[in-house]
């Protein structure tokens, strides 16, 4: 596959989409189809519409045709000496650069690094109106209009086709260093609050039921500082690869996989099944046979919210908004997408 | 063309009937503070922006939640405009009053709710310091990581609503990469939760598109930011160089070798000059341009990238590089820098502060432009220049006594950030577009994008009753000011009926 602009034909077939009333399945890799609800559509692929547009890495702004292989990205910015913060999972060798604007996942990095909208400067989108259009740009500041770039990372493809996307890179850190403490979870919790307050170069934590894992990312001084505070034994740092592809033996379980997203600091939650704690507490994956609305009132009542990783597992993948909040999103559906046809109920029956 | 509200350009107006609207506020919310007299309103007729004025048809400063939620209502049923305003330090006017329309002041909602440490966040009311935030959490040796110049005074509610920035973006991110959670109110008066107390949330991302919105679509009444460990040390490096372009590649050498600082900022001779004078921070005047390097951290790694720094900066030119020897002096070499605007204002009767970012690479050019600009139309531009981020900060020196000289400041503004646009930047970086560059969207955005963000604006406002005018132009105005900007013989709006 070559480098290549397939924006028109993209263009021309929501053209044809929007005139016949057809709803659309955008789809890249299609290594991330099993999260959101099914979209019955015409396919519309984004993978002709690959390449790096432009690249300089002084200026920290990469700027990526959506089909483009994820790995093909990462390469690029990697022989570069900088990466994407977020550490966007794969979930498949097939993952695009639109599949992770477009679901918004991050890695172990985030809580510290920001999540892939965080990331995002400018993106290139085809709208309900038939039209490709340019919000955002390559700089770092730019507040001129509405930020619909970022709106548009983690939207399912429910507002449009997006098309192109400009990203804040960062240098790599000079030292990573990963650190297995053996400590149990009520433990591991309290001590990452702890640390939390404090300027230590963490850069990820996780505890898999065993023990707490971390990584240190900075510079040497900074590193070898926390390495001779902190203790443990040296990890190997595949286990952050392993925990960000879901491929850890936790994932192996059979039963539903719900990733839960709570408040930094919130306690061990009490529910049926196993638990593994990551971005230092603040996501939580369960395996867990207990019913939605279980995990969903357990969850809220400490802030939180879930969403279930098992495709077809129950109806409403996301947590369901509240009145208000479900109303405006209609709204915003109905007014960028007037006629429905952009991944309908990929993320609510309703949108 | 003038910014102010032009009901022919910018959309007919409601007629709001004041005393009937008086009357009713009084007897629906008796408690409120409700100004109306000419002499009461003349305080809050600008904002930051303050050449431009417009006195309010009325002022309202509620101290309750319930009370914004019924003047909402009402303001709703009768569809009269209102104008969000926090401490009223924004640059761009976003806070421009309306003669038909209530200017809503949050100043009094100005209460620390919660701090707490081990969660890292603090819950605040919106009309809350930027800085008080930081100061409530000091003990904790927490601090909010966002500081834009005004943080003195300016207040998080309008921080959100701007999306503001300040000197240390490049590494800590803007406004919307530091908050977890607002509460609004729409312009029906419904409450509604963005963000949540984790780090994400269900459905889309409302809290980003909501940051930097200009009041638009909202009115925030809560603001739950994130706090941050404060850094062991900061130290500042200050480097000359004889000329404006070997500072600007300074800037890409020190990235390229891998370093973020926590600050990078930049200034011309005219402002080195004018700094100089006011503070005496000790900066060479004598050179073209300088670069203050700011490098945060854990000890050993600030140590580290001193050094890394240092010889990038010699590397690249300069004619000398200075370390800041202790705290004292490195806090006077920011202060040079963040008086940057009041000195300049020492050196010429008025200024006119621009705010357009660029993709750094066009540094050079841009700057030759802008002393083209400046000798023709006959005044003196200063540039401060937030070198990490690309966010220029052009200040055109004139005096508003002089007949014609607001005008043409007016006039080579709209040409730098035209110019900005030109090279693949944007007219705002973290000021906003309020009413100030109103026109320059018209630039920098086609009317089918326009078209989209009225789209956007009509999903929560649909009757536009929350600060109309503000930060999206009409296509009608993008006509009329395409009309007087003909590039190359084609009007940027072609396909658009002509007034």
């Amino acid at each position: 596959m070559h480098d290549f602009d397939a924006s028109a034909a993209l263009l021309e077939q929501v053209n044809q989409a929007l005139n016949s009333s057809t709803p659309l399945r955008i789809q890249g890799g299609n290594s991330k189809a099993f999260l959101g609800r099914k979209v019955v559509g015409e396919v519309l692929d984004t993978r002709a519409h690959r390449g790096i547009v432009s690249y300089d890495p002084t200026e920290l702004v990469i700027t990526v045709r959506t089909g483009t292989p994820l790995a093909e990205l990462q390469a690029v910015l990697d022989a570069a000496g900088q990466m994407l913060t977020c550490e966007p999972p794969h979930l498949g060798a097939t993952a695009t650069v639109g599949g992770m604007l477009a679901t918004g996942l991050s890695g172990p990095r985030r809580p510290w690094a920001g999540a892939v909208r965080d990331m995002v400067l400018g993106t290139r989108l085809i709208t309900g109106f038939g039209k490709q259009l340019r919000f955002g740009g390559e700089v770092m500041k730019n507040v001129a209009g509405y930020d619909l770039s970022r709106l548009l990372a983690g939207s399912f493809g429910c507002l449009g086709v997006i098309t192109e996307v400009s990203l804040k890179v960062l240098p790599k850190p000079r030292q990573s260093l990963s650190l297995r403490l053996q400590l149990d979870a009520e433990h591991a919790l309290a001590k990452l609050s702890e640390w939390g307050q404090q300027p230590l170069p963490i850069s990820a934590a996780s505890h898999d039921g065993q023990a707490l894992h971390l990584r240190l990312e900075g510079g040497e001084g900074s590193v070898a500082a926390a390495r001779e505070r902190l203790g443990g034994e040296p990890l190997d740092p595949l286990y952050w690869q392993q925990l960000n592809e879901q491929e850890l033996p936790f994932f192996r379980d059979p039963r539903p996989l719900w990733r839960l997203s709570l408040a930094n600091n919130s306690p061990l939650l009490t529910l049926p099944g196993e638990q593994l704690i990551d971005w230092g507490g603040a996501q939580r994956w369960l395996k867990s046979s207990a019913s939605a609305e279980a995990i969903r009132t357990a969850v809220a009542a400490v802030g939180g919210h879930a969403s279930c990783y098992t495709a077809g597992h129950c109806d409403s993948p996301f947590q369901p908004l509240a009145a208000p909040l479900l109303h405006y999103h209609r709204q915003l559906k109905a007014q960028l997408d007037p006629q429905g046809i952009f991944n309908p109920g990929r993320m609510y029956a309703e949108v | 063309m003038s910014i102010l509200y032009d009901e022919r350009v910018d959309g007919p107006l409601p007629r709001v009937d004041k005393p009937a609207l008086l009357a009713e506020l009084r007897a629906q919310l008796p408690d409120l503070d409700v100004l109306h007299s000419p002499e009461d309103l003349k305080p809050y007729e600008c904002d930051g922006l303050s050449a431009y004025r417009t006195t309010p048809l009325l002022v309202v400063l509620p101290e309750r939640l319930e009370q914004v939620q019924s003047l909402l209502q009402i303001c709703h049923r009768r569809g009269v405009p209102v104008v969000a305003r926090g401490a009223g330090t924004g640059l761009s006017g976003g806070a421009l009053p309306l003669e038909q329309g209530i200017l809503l002041v949050l100043a009094r909602f100005n209460k620390i709710l919660e701090i707490d440490p081990a969660g890292r966040f603090a819950r605040v009311q919106p009309g809350v310091r930027n800085l008080a935030i930081s100061q409530a959490a000091a003990p904790y040796g927490l601090y909010y990581a966002p500081d834009p110049s005004s943080q003195i005074a300016c207040s998080i509610g309008g921080n959100v609503a701007e999306n503001a920035g300040g000197v240390h973006c490049l590494k800590y991110g803007l406004t919307v990469h530091n908050l977890l959670k607002v509460e609004i109110l729409t312009a029906s008066g419904e409450r509604m939760t963005l963000g949540s107390d984790a780090l994400d949330s269900p459905g889309f991302d409302l809290l980003a598109l909501f940051t930097g919105s200009e009041g638009m679509l909202g009115i925030v009444t809560e603001v739950t930011v994130k706090l941050l460990p404060k850094p062991q040390v900061a130290k500042v490096l200050l480097a000359a160089f004889d000329s404006v372009e070997k500072a600007g590649r300074a800037v890409g050498d020190i990235i390229a070798a891998g370093i973020i600082p926590g600050g990078l900022e930049m200034m011309d001779n005219l402002a080195i000059r004018a700094a100089e004078d006011f503070i005496h921070a000790g900066y060479p005047v004598d050179a073209e341009a300088i670069l203050l390097c700011e490098l945060d951290g854990v000890e050993a790694d600030v140590q580290d990238e001193c050094e890394r720094v240092r010889a990038v900066l010699e590397q690249a030119g300069a004619t000398e590089v200075r370390l800041a020897r202790d705290e004292a002096e490195r806090v006077r070499f920011w202060a040079g820098r963040k008086n940057a605007f009041p000195a300049v204002g020492r050196i010429s009767p008025d200024y006119y502060c621009m705010d357009g970012t660029i993709p750094r690479r066009e540094l050079p050019g841009v700057l030759k432009g802008i002393a083209e600009l400046s000798a023709e139309y006959g005044l003196r531009v200063a540039n401060v220049f937030h070198a990490g981020d690309g966010n220029m900060h052009p200040l055109i020196l004139f005096d508003a006594n002089q007949p014609g000289e607001l005008e043409r400041a007016e006039a080579i503004g709209g040409k730098i950030l035209e110019l900005c646009v030109k090279v693949g930047g944007s007219i705002t970086g973290e000021h906003g577009v309020g009413r100030e560059k109103i026109n320059q969207m018209c630039t920098q955005f086609n009317s089918d994008e326009i078209t989209l963000f009225h789209a956007v604006k009509a999903a929560f406002d649909p009757k536009g009753l929350l600060n109309p005018g503000k930060n999206i132009p009409t296509l009608h105005r993008c006509a009329e000011f395409g009309a007087m900007h003909v590039h190359h013989g084609q009007l940027p709006f072609p396909d658009l009926e002509r007034f």
